[in-house]
């Protein structure tokens, strides 16, 4: 304070103290550009070894992306959306359910909930999906239908799966909302139903809504792992189609399509779920 | 003023005794309140008077000992707590309202479910009681754009609504701007005036002394002392009284 007082400094001015500030803008200043030159190097190199020609030809091969449309869309980007959408549904209503058993009050209901969660959480979604597909219709002799001319058995393969991941996240959901809103609820002569229904439920539907689309996205991803189910021509999915035709000729290109697909479901649906939780803001 | 008290008190605690674990928070709490009548509760954070509050409705449970409404004995197992609570109204420190329901939503869900009223008659209720707290031209606002002070009032119109026999109140200025205090106070003032039955934990020495007709000082876990507020805030008996007070009007 002394320093800076018997500068007899103008107003406004910076004691010397305070110098400083300008070696540190320097020093940061210099990194940003250290920066963008290592990055510039790199692109620069790629772009001089690689050898551009073939691997347009091997990944974007504009004859061959052309023969995919329609059967990619009407087929192949179809029947992934229709695997998701459903075992999504199916997911939600395993995953609520076991989320009330295990907040239930009653102990084997809360077991029950329990080794379903462990079990199709700790195993390999491939491993569920061959075992529902393959090994139940012949032990038990069940004929799983069709829907939207889906086979169901992936459907339900992996509605078990996503069912034990979102329990746990909408219990957490539930586990949430302040227990104020129950007492709330309860001191006004609400029973316990009630309260579940109409005020813990919708608040937890909010709070769990970005997890719950984070699932949706892995879900989509995850009916990729169907192709193991021998599929016929009209029941493959993005990638199951993709590989197919991938590997008439060796070429990326499909792949590249189906990949582009993807992504094109799946920004949108994060994008989505961005504009949803600002709306939800204001009713939290 | 026992004199002049009907037979059959709104609420009655006999030897009210409430544990979490170990610690014993409620020692044998003997309390009683006329219908129509106004008791504060103050005392220190600790004393065990929200909890006191609290197993009015049994939203605590009681370890030991009995609480009754009207005569009937609520913590009796074969007790109906839901026909209970519904003449009951409570209003909480935090206001508790529905946030992902509007104003009027929070108002009449508990009289459709509970009351099985119609939604139009609800709503008239809702608005009605939205009116008398000062609040009818927010019906359409969501709590989370209301001010504290007006969640507050919407609250207790939602406890209001379900037309309740007594009311309780556990701090419900302590979480309000002070600016905000006035109008929560004016509309519970309202209602004793009205003739309510009214619980009252508080802070507020000024609204203890206006309105309540007896004041009641509890202090770890036990009725200190009790009274008219002129008896009891301004002539303390007892030492922890006299320093609670000191304390509290130092401010």
């Amino acid at each position: 304070m002394t320093d800076i007082a018997t500068e007899q400094l103008g107003d406004g001015d910076v004691p010397e103290l305070y110098r400083s500030g300008r070696a540190k803008r320097n020093r940061s200043r210099n990194f940003r550009i250290a920066a963008y030159a290592v990055g510039l190097t790199v692109i620069v190199s790629v772009g001089l070894f690689a050898d551009w020609a073939k691997i347009a030809d091997s990944y974007f091969d504009l004859e061959r992306a052309k023969a995919l449309f329609p059967d990619i869309i009407t087929i192949a980007a179809k029947n992934t959306i229709v695997y998701t959408v459903f075992a999504f549904i199916g997911g939600v209503i395993l995953g609520t359910s076991a989320a009330l058993l295990r907040l239930s009050s009653i102990r084997p209901y809360r077991w029950v909930a329990s080794i379903y969660i462990e079990i199709f959480r700790g195993l390999p979604a491939l491993l569920t999906i061959i075992f529902v597909g393959f090994i139940t219709p012949i032990a038990l002799g069940i004929r799983f239908p069709k829907v939207l001319g889906v086979p169901t058995a992936g459907i339900v393969a992996l509605a078990l799966v996503a069912g034990a991941y979102l329990a746990e996240t909408i219990r957490a959901g539930i586990e949430g909302v302040p227990k104020g809103q129950v007492e709330a609820a309860r001191s006004l002569g609400m029973t316990h139903g009630q309260t579940l229904r109409k005020v813990v439920i919708p608040q937890a539907f909010r709070i769990v809504i970005p997890p719950l689309t984070n699932e949706l996205v892995l879900l989509l991803k995850d009916t990729a792992l169907l192709s193991v189910l021998g599929v016929t021509p009209l029941t493959k999915e993005l990638t199951a189609f993709a590989r197919a035709e991938g590997s008439k000729g060796f070429n990326g290109t499909p792949l590249v399509i189906a990949g582009l697909l993807y992504l094109a479901i799946t920004i949108p649906l994060t994008r989505l779920v961005a504009v949803l939780e600002r709306r939800n803001k204001q009713a939290r | 003023m026992t004199a002049t008290a009907p037979s059959t008190p709104a609420i009655e605690f006999r030897g009210l005794r409430k544990s979490f674990g170990t610690n014993e928070v409620l020692k044998g709490i003997d309390l009683t309140v006329a219908p129509q009548h106004v008791v504060c509760v103050i005392g220190a954070s600790g004393s065990g008077k929200s909890t006191l509050l609290r197993c009015t409705n049994r939203l605590e449970e009681p370890t030991g000992g009995s609480v009754l409404i009207d005569g009937i004995d609520i913590t009796h197992p074969d007790c109906d707590l839901d026909l209970v609570r519904r003449n009951i109204g409570m209003v909480f420190q935090q206001f508790n309202l529905f946030p992902h329901l509007k104003v009027l939503g929070n108002v009449t869900l508990a009289q459709r479910l509970v009351l099985r009223r119609s939604e139009e008659e609800a709503q008239q209720v809702a608005r009605d009681m939205l009116e008398r707290v000062g609040l009818s031209e927010k019906a359409d606002a969501f709590p989370s754009q209301l001010s504290g002070g007006q969640q507050q009032r919407v609250a207790i119109a939602r406890a209001l609504a379900m037309n309740p026999q007594m009311m309780l109140f556990d701090e419900a200025t302590s979480a309000l701007d002070p600016e905000l205090v006035g109008d929560v106070l004016e509309v519970m003032r309202q209602l004793a005036r009205d003739g309510m039955t009214m619980l009252v934990v508080t802070h507020e020495m000024g609204f203890a002394r206006r309105v309540a007709d007896r004041v009641v000082f509890m202090d770890q876990g036990v009725i200190c002392e009790q009274g008219p507020p002129e008896q009891v805030l301004e002539h303390p008996e007892t030492p922890r009284l006299q320093q609670f007070l000191e304390q509290v009007l130092e401010h």
